[in-house]
């Protein structure tokens, strides 16, 4: 490109102005990817959620508990593929910090309905044959460096209180982007076994299979219809749309986060519209003379906007360089406060696209300018 | 010699555009600082205001929250014979509390929320004491009535008073509102705690927690080491305010660890703001400044006179910013809290002294960006400058 040295040049004419405007755009940038970045993480569980799967809650409240036999009268249900249940455990590793979601779960059935959470069959073997066994996250197990064999220390209320040692006998894996890789297993039998009399024969609540999506909404209904009246109703919705009313609970907080994130990116942006926009302005009699000797008005606005659009390029790729060094640093330090902050391939997309869109815009307006001026005007100004 | 200020003043205004870019950025920067700040402090000040000095919560032993734990009536019981715990005209003053959960939608998205259902002993107000009926009246033991919370009250449909809800299998009354000074149960609802483990089929020998009031806060050891010391029993005891505070440092991390993120890569975006306003500010002032030189005026007076500018600027920032986040405070809002998965309102706290962190944090901001620029100024050569157009 033979004009190369001439925009080169131009760029580099006040280079403290052309370091501090590259610096604003990866400024926003990286604002910009952590917000969008941690937007996802609070809807994760309803991106994540399968699309052929109920949630079957008590209707009366969710920590209410709902008797074992549900589960086969669910299963006769025409539609329902496999049903499994779950227990909250609510156990302690260490210190309250080192929280991560422990589940009891029905090993018969929880590979059949959790089809992406996915246990090698030797490991899988193993924790079946083990009532003290467990099968933790790939997430957790790297967080707490542990490996298939250690034994893992939970205290909990139950089993007479104090400390219960559990076997990692697998890690799970989601085959799902984005799945949730933190949960930890245990083992339905031996809780149930040594469980209080009103926690004993009861589930905290299901997961059903469905034989096709199509059909979550009938069976959702019958469900709940064959529990009305009884002694424990349930509520059964889509897990995205349980995951939807959970993250929903947060609202306030996720809305406030963005909304001041939000409003200070585009302050960001606008500052650096303005910078581009002074710079253009000071240089008016230099356009004006290229303009008189020659250069067609088209020529002109090409110098200016080419300049815009390099600094937002490299001001973007830089931000987003940076963003994808520190997010996972961040993400470290929520660990088990939020799920993983993943900084996606469409996401850095966007921001580059985002990017390249601010830089033509704050290019085109004073280029514009530059390529309507009269000539003799411009020159006339000092 | 030093620069009079009114030079400063007089140059800012000379400069406007550039100068309220500068402002801008930096009233953001200050607003999301204190307005995180403040979620956190509101959020930390409502669990904490749950809890008081002179009551100690009883506990299973290990348990992380009232959801988790247990406490038999027998053991009930026998905490309330154990000493330091206070008196009152109808014996002991002891509540032993079931915990439960309700979904009941919200009034402002038509949702469902997680509500905290607290069924108390009848006595409770005796040993709650910074609780207030506001309206209505206190349940009567043994009837099918519910006090709710004031934020309860103006969070969910239906909890009004002299309205019918249904929780759990029967139906109960709301027939008062009570206040809670801003803690974590004027987003619960309260009711014969007797009759709400009927209604959800819970064992009515069994408690969550049990609270008691002491006789003085100092009396907390020794009710401790009777209760933990008896072969009988399986429990911890904890000040009730250690209880509530410990149940907010999750939340309060999220909050300023996302809030400080931020704040602190806009805090680097506002310095930019600044040193670029600062140094177009010296470029267009060169031949002002070697005038000033050539005058006699000192380097050292230079670099000051240029930082008073950029601090002026920040302060104006600071003081915009600051202004911008006042009405946030006493302002309700609500999120789920992590260790019980009920819905809890709580209302912003912009405090004096969160004010003056951000104005000093403006400060800050506004001297990093103002000092490269001021040095260059003092450092151009007058001669030069002098010749400049």
């Amino acid at each position: 490109m033979k004009f190369r040295s001439l925009i080169f040049a131009n760029l580099f004419r006040k280079k403290v102005r052309l370091t501090l405007t590259i610096g604003s755009f990866a400024i926003a940038l990286i604002l910009f990817t952590f917000l969008a970045v941690v937007k996802s993480a609070f809807s994760r569980g309803t991106e994540i959620a399968g699309a052929d799967r109920l949630v079957v809650v008590s209707r009366i409240g969710l920590t209410q508990l709902l008797p074992i036999s549900h589960r086969d009268k669910i299963l006769a249900i025409p539609g329902v593929k496999a049903v499994t249940h779950n227990h909250w455990f609510g156990g302690v590793y260490q210190d309250e910090k080192n929280f991560f979601p422990q589940f009891v779960i029905d090993p018969e059935n929880q590979r059949q309905v959790m089809t992406e959470l996915v246990v090698p069959d030797d490991q899988w073997n193993n924790f079946v044959k083990d009532r003290m066994g467990a099968v933790a996250g790939a997430r957790t197990a790297a967080r707490f460096h542990w490996k298939i064999g250690d034994r893992i220390p939970i205290k909990t209320t139950l089993y007479g209180g104090g400390s219960s040692e559990f076997n990692l006998d697998g890690i799970y894996h989601s085959e799902r982007p984005g799945g949730d890789e933190s949960q930890f297993w245990l083992q339905w039998k031996y809780f149930d076994e040594n469980a209080p009399a009103p926690v004993k024969s009861t589930a905290g609540w299901y997961v059903v299979k469905l034989d096709s999506p199509d059909d979550a909404v009938r069976v959702a209904k019958a469900i709940d219809d064959k529990f009305a009246n009884s002694s424990f109703e349930t509520k059964t919705e889509t897990e995205s749309a349980f995951a939807a009313g959970f993250a929903k609970q947060f609202g306030n907080i996720e809305l406030l986060i963005l909304t001041i994130g939000g409003v200070v990116f585009f302050t960001l942006l606008l500052v650096t519209g303005n910078t581009m926009a002074i710079s253009v302005r000071e240089r008016v009699g230099e356009l004006a003379v290229l303009k008189a000797i020659g250069f067609s008005d088209r020529a002109v606005l090409f110098f200016v906007l080419s300049e815009s659009v390099v600094i937002a390029a490299v001001g973007g790729l830089l931000g987003l360089t940076l963003a994808y060094l520190v997010i996972p640093i961040i993400g470290l330090a929520l660990t088990g406060l939020l799920p993983p902050l993943i900084l996606s391939k469409s996401l850095l997309s966007l921001g580059v696209g985002f990017a390249l869109v601010v830089g033509v815009i704050s290019g085109l307006l004073p280029g514009i300018g530059a390529m309507r001026m009269r000539v003799v005007n411009a020159l006339r100004r000092v | 010699m030093a620069i009079p200020i009114i030079y400063n003043v007089r140059s800012v205004k000379a400069r406007w555009t550039s100068t309220i870019v500068a402002v801008a950025g930096i009233a953001g920067t200050v607003g999301v600082f204190i307005a995180m700040l403040s979620l956190a402090r509101g959020f930390k000040a409502t669990l904490v205001s749950s809890g008081s000095e002179d009551n100690a919560l009883i506990t299973r032993a290990g348990a992380t929250s009232e959801m988790t734990s247990g406490v038999g009536i027998d053991s009930v019981k026998i905490i309330q014979d154990a000493p330091g715990i206070a008196r009152g005209p109808e014996g002991p003053l002891v509540t032993s509390e079931a915990v439960l959960m309700a979904p009941i939608p919200l009034l402002s998205t038509g949702t469902d929320a997680n509500v905290e259902l607290r069924g108390v002993s009848p006595n409770v107000l005796s040993i709650r004491r910074n609780i207030k009926i506001i309206a209505g009246r206190m349940f009567q033991p043994g009837l099918n009535e519910v006090v709710v919370g004031k934020n309860a009250n103006a969070t969910y449909s239906g909890l009004t008073l002299g309205n019918t809800i249904g929780l759990g299998s029967s139906h109960w009354q709301v027939v008062g509102i009570f206040d809670a000074g801003g803690s974590s149960f004027d987003s619960e609802v309260w009711g014969d705690a007797h009759l709400l483990n009927g209604a959800y089929k819970r064992p009515d020998n069994l408690s969550q927690s049990v609270t008691v009031h002491l006789a003085s806060p100092a009396d907390l050891q020794q009710l401790k080491d009777s209760l933990t010391a008896d072969p009988r029993l399986n429990v911890d005891v904890t000040r009730e305010i250690d209880y509530y505070s410990k149940q907010s440092t999750r939340m309060t991390t999220l909050i300023t660890t996302l809030g400080g993120f931020v704040a602190s890569i806009m805090a680097i975006g506002a310095v930019f703001g600044a040193l670029n306003t600062m140094y177009s500010a010296v470029a267009e002032r060169g031949r002002e400044v070697a005038t000033m030189r050539a005058l006699g005026f000192g380097a050292a007076a230079v670099i000051i006179s240029f930082s008073i500018e950029a601090l002026l600027i920040s302060f104006v920032g600071g003081a915009v910013g600051c202004l911008a986040v006042l009405p946030l405070n006493g302002l309700t809002t609500s999120t789920m809290n992590f260790q019980t998965f009920s819905n809890l309102a709580f209302a912003f706290k912009v405090t004096p002294e969160l004010l003056v962190k951000g104005i000093l944090f403006a400060l800050v901001m506004g001297l990093i960006g103002g000092l490269l620029p001021a040095v260059r100024a003092a450092r151009l050569p007058v001669a030069t400058a002098l010749r400049e157009l």
